[in-house]
């Protein structure tokens, strides 16, 4: 993780996991101040979860209580039998997947020709792209519905997905991780004839994974969690992804069912979490790669 | 990574010797033009158009022929800028930035100087707990925090109670709304802004710390002296991706408050939501492009101020 430097101090340091100035054991209040922010951070979370086992009744009641006294399943039956979670499930990860698929291809593509090959207006192809990132959704979302309106695609799952299959993040992330492949490699494989799609599907995008595991991870997420464009284009029950029925539901119909709306919630975020917990290294991998080296 | 970039040049000009540059050329473009097709039609297109609408009066009814549309000239900006609803939008939305970002990243820089005070016990426990409510929906998550927010039943005032406190209505209160929105906001994204600042404190060499320590500096010298200088970058960062994102909040207020009370908590993103769901779909581009220059302009403040010192 760091270099450890042998300095007069490092002999009885534990081993320099924190970098900090003092790498002692850390001080008592250093700790309860860390417990402090983690009850606030994730406390919500587990009254969530604890809540969507309850009544509304008692979750209306006052004091509030932390254990469901009478746990119940019948929130969940109402959302899979009663609503159409199944679908809502269905749809955001069909759309999900698509879109990762789509970002992992083509912005690796993209990526190895900016970071490997030479052409006239890479440059100004790059910056252009990267610019992006900086457009809000907000200012695209309406000539996309115009658009998607006129190619008859409003409420498709072709509709949901066909807008979000590349991004700038992808481009960015795997043209710094591909620059960062030794030459040699390319070179070899030219030598021995090699055609540059052949170099890339066979050499470069295997020795890829890290990236595509955490362009892949983000991709999934940002897709699964997006709102603003399913909102617009998912324009009946059949077509809502997660976060749309459950705003819907939140606002509308079911705005007094707290319960259900727990319940709801719970199978929109859990399934994340179970993922970021198995795969947090990816995450954070990210961060480390796109930034601030 | 400029010597990187001239090496990777380098290298290509000596193996490429043999073949054509136009050859070449091609062969570069095949890898980017699926990307290019699907970003000219569903990225840079609308955002063109985004721009043309916003000098139209292009309405819902003209959804089949956009193209008849009219040229009204800054209309829907000078309309747009003396809506009451409009400024009331910006207002807010400046408050949720200008309050919300710095907190973020005070408290996030802050956990990270904790975490990085050579925790040992816990310390991935820690990091993942903090992490936890960035990956997860922002709609689901405020439906949670209305619900913990409740006036009479929610957890928050029942733990305020608890110490003889009597919590005001957090979400219907004008005065409490939009800062319980900031509030959120911040629970929402210090973990990732924590571990962009741990990646950044790696970076510094702890020889620094230990050097500073000898000459007797304190532990607020080492950190105006060593850590913040040294961070400038990765502050920047974080200043400019943490303020792109809250200059767009849009998912809180739709769910936690629709706008109220009294339009409290209307944000420019969820203002031109409204329009466009009106129907008033020239207005909306004008609403974006204005949300657009501000994040323009934001990011560019932030450059000017944490510019590394060179």
């Amino acid at each position: 993780m760091s270099t450890l430097s042998p300095t007069r101090e490092t002999a009885t340091n534990l081993p320099r996991a924190g970098r900090g100035p003092r790498s002692g054991g850390g001080a008592w209040w250093i700790y309860l101040l860390l417990f402090l922010g983690i009850l606030i951070l994730v406390g919500p979370f587990v009254w969530m979860v604890l809540g969507s086992f309850k009544t509304t009744g008692e979750l209306r009641q006052v004091p509030p209580t932390w254990f469901p006294e009478a746990p119940t399943l019948a929130n969940y039956e109402d959302l899979f039998s009663r609503l159409n979670f199944l679908g809502y499930f269905f749809n955001s990860t069909v759309v999900a997947l698509a879109v990762t698929v789509g970002n992992i291809v083509f912005c690796s593509m993209l990526g190895y020709a900016l970071a490997k090959l030479e052409f006239p207006g890479k440059r100004i192809l790059f910056v252009v792209v990267l610019g992006t990132l900086m457009v809000p959704s907000v200012v695209t979302f309406m000539p996309l519905f115009v658009l998607t309106a006129n190619l008859g695609l409003v409420n498709t799952h072709a509709g949901l997905i066909l807008p979000f299959l590349v991004g700038a993040f992808g481009v960015f992330l795997m043209r710094q991780f591909i620059a960062g492949l030794p030459d040699e490699l390319l070179d070899a494989a030219r030598v021995d004839g090699a055609g540059e799609h052949y170099i890339f599907w066979r050499i470069i995008l295997p020795l890829c994974g890290p990236a595509l595991a955490t362009l892949g991870i983000l991709t999934f997420l940002g897709s699964w969690n997006s709102f603003l464009w399913p909102l617009v284009v998912a324009t009946s029950d059949t077509m809502y992804t997660l976060p749309v029925a459950i705003a819907l539901f939140a606002t509308g119909q079911q705005e007094t069912n707290i319960a259900l709306l727990m319940a709801g919630s719970v199978v929109v975020i859990v399934p994340v979490l179970i993922v970021f917990i198995a795969l947090q290294r990816y995450f954070t991998q990210g961060i480390a790669m796109t930034g601030i080296k | 990574m400029q010597s990187n970039a001239r090496a990777v040049g380098a290298g290509r000009t000596a193996s490429t010797a043999g073949r054509s540059p136009r050859r070449d050329a091609l062969v570069a473009w095949s890898f980017a033009l699926p990307f290019l097709l699907l970003f000219l039609v569903f990225m840079a297109g609308p955002i063109l158009v985004a721009l043309i609408t916003s000098f139209t009066d292009l309405r819902v009814t003209d959804i089949r022929n956009p193209l008849s549309v009219d040229f009204v000239g800054i209309e829907n900006y000078a309309a747009v800028l003396g809506d009451e609803r409009f400024q009331k939008a910006a207002a807010n939305t400046s408050a949720y930035v200008l309050v919300g970002v710095p907190l973020a990243i005070a408290l996030g820089l802050g956990a990270a100087l904790l975490l990085n005070q050579g925790i040992v016990k816990f310390r991935t426990f820690f990091r993942v707990g903090f992490y936890l409510p960035v990956v997860t929906s922002i709609v689901a998550i405020s439906v949670v925090w209305r619900i913990l927010l409740g006036t009479e039943t929610g957890l928050v005032n029942a733990i305020l109670g608890a110490f003889g406190v009597d919590g005001p209505g957090w979400l219907s209160d004008e005065r409490f709304a939009l800062w319980s929105l900031v509030a959120m906001a911040v629970w929402h994204s210090l973990g990732s802004l924590m571990v962009i600042f741990l990646a950044g404190l790696q970076t510094i060499s702890g020889d620094l710390y230990e050097a500073a320590e000898v000459d007797g500096a304190n532990r607020w010298q080492r950190f105006r002296g060593i850590t913040f200088p040294l961070l400038r970058p990765t502050l920047l960062f974080a200043g400019v991706i943490t303020g792109i994102g809250y200059v767009q909040f849009f998912e809180e207020v739709y769910v936690m408050t629709q706008g109220g009370p009294l339009n409290s908590t209307v944000s420019l993103a969820y203002y031109a939501y409204d329009q466009f769901s009106f129907g008033n779909y020239a207005y909306t581009a004008a609403i974006a492009f204005v949300l657009f220059i501000a994040i323009a302009v934001l990011t560019a403040i932030q450059f000017r101020l944490l510019r590394p010192a060179t």
